[in-house]
């Protein structure tokens, strides 16, 4: 079994509305000097077998087709 | 021109969308359920209608434009059947890769549900005939991620073959959009997508008729 971690983020020049409004809301909570908040997305993945090039290369594709879109995000891969 | 509404899971306003394809063109259009892979051959016209597909996970039309039924609309597209999205038709043609960009969240963070002003940027594509160049109608929005975005190149190439179809005119903008655009269409010319609802505004009940141009031009009756 290999565990692997996707993480999908905004790309630069995106502009995240979200992150802006809990950048905002860091500020109100008195937490001083926060900037560039950006919000993404973790997938946690368990696949079946321990060819981890094989699992590699699954999770690529496994992004380009749908965790990420490839228009606005980036993502990065980790295998445990 | 005989026209068919695809439904999914989670896609709400495919009612409005059956009742105005068949109030504009007399017709009732088929429906075509997410699991299909064939479309029948007589389709002129297919539309996905707004919802919210999935509910929403992941990304607004993420999951739709990965089901089987998108392949067989993306195979139709490809032999020229024309296709319409609207809302989260809209968000489910650009996750499909079937027209550019990605619409994400609205700068304000909240759902809007008003009336805009659209500007009629283009107005010799197949859906928009009925209408003037730069004219302006107006046309019901209802959405929480409507925010266009795409890379300045291809938005550059876009405005040059003249693929951005409608803006959000008069200060109307109520997503953040980029360049305010609300509807844009593929290089070849019969794939569109839209935020507004301009099967929500085609007969006096609904207090206008400014988006039956949008179906007349489709179906290619007269616009009334």
């Amino acid at each position: 079994m290999i565990k692997a971690r996707v993480t999908v983020t905004l790309k630069n020049g995106v502009l995240d509305p979200q992150g802006k409004a809990i950048e905002g809301a860091l500020g109100s909570l008195g937490f001083e000097g926060v900037g560039h908040v950006r919000q993404g997305k973790v997938f946690d993945l368990s696949l079946e077998g321990t060819d981890k090039v094989k699992a590699e290369a699954d999770l690529k594709s496994m992004c380009e087709k749908l965790l990420a879109n490839t228009v606005i995000e980036n993502y990065t891969i980790a295998i445990d | 021109m005989k026209s068919a509404v695809v439904q999914l899971p989670g896609l709400n306003r495919d009612r409005d969308m059956i009742a105005a394809l068949t109030k504009i063109s007399g017709q009732a259009p088929v429906t075509i359920w997410q699991t299909e892979t064939e479309i029948p051959d007589d389709i002129d016209l297919i539309v996905i209608p707004g919802g919210f597909s999935y509910g929403d996970y992941l990304r607004c039309g993420a999951i739709a434009a990965r089901m089987p039924v998108m392949q067989a609309i993306k195979q139709k597209a490809e032999q020229g059947v024309k296709v319409m999205g609207v809302c989260n038709g809209f968000q489910i043609l650009v996750e499909a890769g079937m027209l550019p960009g990605a619409l994400m969240r609205n700068t304000s963070l909240k759902f809007v549900c008003k009336d805009v002003k659209l500007e009629v940027v283009n107005a010799e594509t197949d859906f928009t005939r009925a209408y003037g160049k730069g004219q302006i109608i107006r046309c019901p929005v209802a959405h929480h991620d409507g925010n266009y975005f795409v890379d300045a190149d291809t938005l550059a190439s876009m405005e040059d073959k003249g693929q951005v179809v409608f803006r959000y005119a008069e200060g109307t903008n109520p997503n953040g959009s980029l360049s305010d655009i609300a509807g844009v269409i593929n290089a070849r010319g019969n794939v569109l997508g839209m935020m507004p609802h301009p099967e929500n505004l085609i007969e006096a009940a609904h207090g206008g008729s400014d988006g039956r141009g949008l179906f007349a031009s489709a179906l290619d009756v007269i616009a009334a």
